[in-house]
């Protein structure tokens, strides 16, 4: 008689797996999305105003609607429209850099980086199956550091500080990766409205500090 | 220019103020690394500095 125990999945396993596969699906359909809406932002050339007005939204969106919705299919409409204003809010910035020389060159290397990086940053996690849920008060401790160099940054603006804390953020959104993608293959994370949010926030932080990290170290 | 200055201001600020709690929340919950964790982590973050320094010099 065959021994069916260690071929056949478990129903945690199979939920782990649903879970991971429906993240990477709106993950992809958020970028899309978002791009779109950025490339609408950019052709209508909105100002910096605008682009404030969205992250607000979208902060709005993040803290008191998606907690709510989160369990519910509006959940997806929610993410949606938090990365359809992000995307939008990253117009002018856009439009900004395809003034320089090689802007176009720089936006084309921030957007391959960033895949690169969590592309790779997911499939180490996969491939190793590691738990790094001990990271979660380091990254959010650094994350605080961070936001508070940025507050005292705004009005010392200072170029190197600025690059470092950009090159920061990108440590700190990388080694979030890490830690939401091992929540999700370890059962720490169960909705996958939460975990795409999460892992597109990610990668929409890596994208805007590498852009401007090359933009700094871009001759032009 | 000033205006959004102010805003980028209060923006960071809300962020902090929303950050804070959840920071105490995660510092006292997430259990404690075990021997080879942070080696585990530090390996594919120093591959994302070297990354980002190779793109740095191609630009």
């Amino acid at each position: 008689m065959a021994n069916y125990s260690s071929s056949v999945p478990s129903s945690a396993a199979l939920g782990i797996n649903k879970v991971l596969r429906n993240t990477y699906l709106l993950l992809s359909m958020t970028l899309i999305f978002s791009a779109l809406t950025a490339g609408l932002s950019m052709m209508a050339s909105v100002s910096f105003a605008v682009s404030m007005g969205c992250s607000f939204g979208a902060m709005a969106l993040i803290w008191f609607v998606l907690p709510r919705v989160a369990q519910s299919s509006a959940g997806i409409g929610v993410v949606f429209a938090i990365t359809g204003l992000l995307g939008f809010g990253l117009g002018p910035m856009l439009n900004a850099y395809l003034q320089l020389g090689n802007g176009a060159e720089i936006i084309a290397t921030a957007l391959g980086g960033t895949g690169v990086i969590f592309l790779a940053l997911s499939g180490y996690v996969l491939t190793t199956r590691r738990d790094f849920s001990f990271m979660g008060g380091f990254l959010v401790v650094g994350l605080v550091i961070a936001v508070v160099a940025m507050l005292a940054n705004l009005f010392l603006a200072i170029p190197a500080l600025s690059l470092a804390i950009s090159a920061a953020i990108i440590l700190i959104m990388s080694g979030l990766i890490l830690f939401d993608t091992s929540r999700i293959i370890h059962g720490g994370e169960t909705n996958y409205i939460m975990a795409t949010v999460s892992l597109y926030l990610s990668m929409y932080n890596i994208f805007v500090n590498l852009l401007a990290i090359l933009g700094m170290s871009s001759d032009d | 220019m000033d205006g959004m200055k102010i805003a980028s201001a209060i923006f960071l600020v809300l962020i902090l103020v929303f950050l804070l709690p959840k920071a105490k929340g995660m510092l006292t919950n997430s259990p404690k690394a075990e021997a080879g964790d942070w080696q585990a982590a530090i390996i594919p973050l120093a591959g994302v500095i070297g990354f980002i320094a190779l793109l740095m010099w191609l630009v």
